[in-house]
């Protein structure tokens, strides 16, 4: 009883989610958001770096990246571009609900986010499964027809594909890793510990998922689309 | 509370104009324009970014604090991007001019 009276005065001291290391909810609102964005500062240079690699060894091997490049399916990343930039306005629209308290539409859109997260991998997944059985899949299975590459000089498309499951991997990785951060978001706002006034890891965890689908802005037209389509 | 709410109806503007801009992007790349395909896609995507970075990611409602980190990033990955391809993309120019004598050669261009 004396630990309740204890609780309840507490709480009247500062609002239920802030913790006691910040002034107000406003710079426990901006050092969240500022830390955030120093990891995702070191994410773009981390991919920045396999993006510069990625320039550099496409213009020197340009006839054979292109080659690459046009074995990709463009219907298929096209899709996948806009399931992820679906799953990003649905992000968006869970810390809405969870900036306006709405519990229920946040669990909603969490869900839908997750969702349309798993349609993305498993469109990839089947076209790593196609580039298995081609035989594109360098060091693992490469064996592919002549059929496919044309003229293009072999070793360098082998290095195209290289880039290709690098950094699509990598992409991929990162959407695994923002599911298993959705399925928390998902539990917690479950358990009701969101509110208005508290809902900074689901504003965080968004960032991360939009940064996430950056990623795929440039992967889209960098691997799929540049180098003769036409 | 702390933090600023954007509509709704600007999510959706912003992702439909998303939508349009990736059908561009694809589009174009099925027309010749030679170089400027690179150009014209990448410009695309840095306009994508822009608009997820702005809006969906709140940076236009943000600090000042916030906004000049994330600008410090673009800036560093300009830095790393720039000076990785100035020594590359500058390999192999080793026709010295009369009197320079020998230059030290880079490995060869393929």
């Amino acid at each position: 009883m004396a630990e309740l009276s204890a609780g309840s005065a507490h709480a009247a001291v500062h609002p239920p989610g802030l913790r006691h290391h910040f002034e107000d909810m406003e710079q426990q609102h901006e050092a969240g958001n500022l830390g955030m964005w120093v990891f995702l500062v070191t994410e773009i240079l981390f991919f920045g770096g396999l993006f510069a690699a990625y320039a550099i060894y496409r213009s020197l091997y340009l006839p054979g990246f292109e080659a690459g490049s046009r074995l990709l399916d463009v219907k298929l990343g096209a899709t996948n571009t806009a399931v992820l930039i679906g799953s990003s306005l649905t992000m968006a629209l869970a810390v809405h609900a969870a900036q306006t308290g709405k519990r229920k539409a946040l669990i909603f859109f969490l869900l839908l986010t997750m969702v349309l997260g798993a349609v993305f991998l498993g469109i990839k997944f089947d076209e790593y499964a196609t580039k298995w059985h081609h035989g594109l899949v360098p060091g693992l299975k490469w064996a592919p027809d002549e059929e496919m590459y044309k003229n293009a000089p072999l070793g360098s498309v082998e290095l195209f594909f290289c880039f290709y499951f690098f950094m699509t991997g990598l992409h991929a990785l990162h959407m695994i890793i923002g599911f298993g951060i959705m399925t928390v978001m998902t539990l917690e706002a479950w358990g009701g510990k969101f509110s208005a006034e508290y809902y900074a890891p689901v504003e965080v965890s968004g960032l991360y998922w939009h940064f996430v689908d950056i990623v795929w802005i440039f992967l889209f037209p960098l691997l799929y689309l540049i180098g003769g389509r036409y | 509370m702390s933090g600023h709410v954007v509509s709704v109806r600007l999510y959706v503007t912003i992702f439909l104009t998303l939508l349009v801009l990736t059908g561009l992007t694809t589009g174009v790349a099925f027309i010749d324009l030679g170089a400027y395909n690179t150009v014209v896609a990448l410009a695309i995507a840095v306009l994508k970014m822009l608009l997820v970075v702005l809006f969906f990611m709140h940076v236009r409602y943000s600090s000042g604090l916030t906004k000049i980190v994330v600008l410090a990033g673009f800036f560093w990955l300009a830095i790393m991007l720039t000076f990785t391809m100035s020594d590359y993309f500058t390999r192999g120019l080793d026709n010295p001019p009369n009197g320079w004598g020998p230059s030290i050669s880079a490995p060869p261009n393929p």
